[in-house]
């Protein structure tokens, strides 16, 4: 059993028009025994940038706190929020650091950058960057994520349609892994508002 | 107590997490693969300079993890460096140098050297006895003509008038081996690059999807990101899924208006005493 099987995660975002979203599951488990059905994997950093992390229960939520530390200590010296690409870059050095024993979390961040174009980019535990134009998956749906989202991702998707398009991704794509699930949370972001949405989805 | 206070640390490994993750591996967890880049990259030296070519995989075990990653770095204006092996490594260990040649170019006043270059990755890599798993093309053009090496994670060097690295690097060297001759203009030149880099896309499962180009000449370098793009997609259904609002079922909804930030405008009207 390997180490991101632990805890079981599914995360995905999205780029569409002017617009991202970011969904992820509910499930947190000890192996194959669920334990919470409301787990939070989407952490806020600042209005117009979230990220989530899979992997590791326990890693995910340090990782986050240091990263809010860090942010808000950012926020303190330049007094602005950090641009999206410049906290990818942060996460990237914080996992690097710990290149011989690392943190067993795989993030996704997402965020609106200048003039608000949207940014996503996925990393693997040790902070190999991926930036994407499209989609972004990662945690153990993440092979039925791929394919979900191949198929039936388009291109400039408006807000309504591209929450409808995640969220059918991610409710394929986690029926299909006994260690994800049990419905999902979506976050839908456009330049003017901020949209959280619950999924009603399978109870197994 | 420094030890609990997360201050940002002057830089290098941090190894405070290799106990507990000891302890798991004794328990029977294994450890993750990490993203590698399985990959061909290889380098020529023509007439005027030097060209390097690398494909655009990325790799999480057998799934791909990035159709169309960048694999060509940059190291300086002259210099670029093809990367293989685990990702992270080969992009830490090129910017983690490039950085420094841009110190180094600040104090000296002058153009970086391919051999600079090549000392600070060599050193780098030796020091860590090939646990930092980098396989990297280097290249460029300096005052003293052009260069190519390869740089093995080891830390062991070779110079060469071109060379293949990664997976598919076998299938990349038969085309070299044939076509290569000294004294190749530009266009021969990115024309065998790119035959070597497609016979390593379709003969290699480790490397696929576009070919990259860069070309170095003296005092001039082209990167062609995507220059032959062999794999198109042509499954696409020209339909495509198209699910109307409200197909799936929500529970709970909440949405928070963003506020836009205020400008503090310099040179307002003062007030009034």
């Amino acid at each position: 059993m390997s180490i991101f099987e632990y805890n079981g995660s599914a995360l995905v975002a999205m780029v569409g028009k002017n617009c991202f979203a970011i969904a992820s599951d509910r499930r947190l488990g000890v192996q194959l025994q669920t334990i919470a059905t409301d787990f939070q994997r989407v952490y806020k950093i600042h209005d117009k940038l979230y990220v989530g992390l899979s992997g590791l229960a326990t890693d995910a939520q340090t990782l986050y706190e240091r990263l809010v530390f860090r942010h808000k200590l950012y926020q303190l010296r330049e007094e602005r929020d950090m641009k999206p690409e410049t906290f990818a870059s942060l996460v990237s050095a914080l996992l690097y650091e710990k290149r011989f024993g690392p943190y067993f979390c795989q993030p996704v961040i997402a965020g609106l950058g200048d003039d608000d174009v949207p940014f996503i980019c996925t990393m693997d535990c040790l902070g190999a960057k991926e930036l994407a134009k499209d989609f972004v998956v990662s945690g153990t749906a993440s092979e039925s994520l791929y394919g979900a989202c191949e198929s039936m991702y388009k291109p400039n998707m408006e807000p309504d349609e591209l929450f409808e398009t995640i969220s059918q991704a991610l409710l394929a794509s986690v029926d299909r892994d006994c260690l994800s699930g049990w419905g999902g949370y979506v976050l839908l972001v456009t330049p003017t508002e901020v949209q959280e949405k619950i999924l009603k989805g399978r109870m197994d | 107590m420094a030890r609990s206070l997360d201050i940002p640390t002057k830089g290098g490994f941090s190894f405070d997490l290799c106990r507990r993750n000891e302890m798991l591996l004794k328990k029977g967890i294994q450890l993750p693969s990490f993203r590698k880049t399985g990959t061909t990259i290889v380098g020529l030296v023509f007439q005027d300079g030097v060209i390097l070519g690398a494909d655009t995989r990325a790799t999480e075990g057998p799934i791909v993890a990035d159709k169309n990653c960048e694999k060509i770095h940059y190291m300086a204006p002259n210099i670029y460096c093809c990367g293989a092996g685990t990702a992270a490594d080969t992009e830490a260990v090129t910017d983690m140098v490039s950085s420094q040649l841009q110190l180094h170019r600040y104090a000296t006043g002058r153009e970086s050297r391919v051999i600079t270059a090549l000392t600070l990755l060599k050193s780098h890599l030796f020091g860590y006895q090939g646990h930092v798993s980098a396989a990297l093309v280097l290249g460029g053009v300096d005052v003293t003509g052009p260069h190519l090496h390869t740089v093995y994670p080891h830390g062991s060097t070779d110079t060469l008038p071109f060379a293949t690295m990664g997976s598919g690097s076998l299938a990349a060297m038969a085309v070299f081996e044939s076509k290569y001759r000294e004294g190749l203009t530009r266009d021969e030149g990115i024309q065998i690059v790119s035959e070597a880099i497609c016979s390593g896309i379709f003969n290699d499962l480790g490397s696929g999807s576009n070919v990259d180009v860069c070309v170095i000449t003296k005092g001039n370098t082209e990167y062609l990101r995507n220059y032959q793009l062999p794999n198109p997609r042509t499954y696409v259904s020209s339909k495509g899924y198209s699910f109307g609002k409200g197909h799936t079922e929500v529970l709970s909804s909440k949405i928070i208006q963003l506020k836009p930030k205020i400008k503090a405008i310099e040179g307002g009207d003062a007030m009034e005493e």
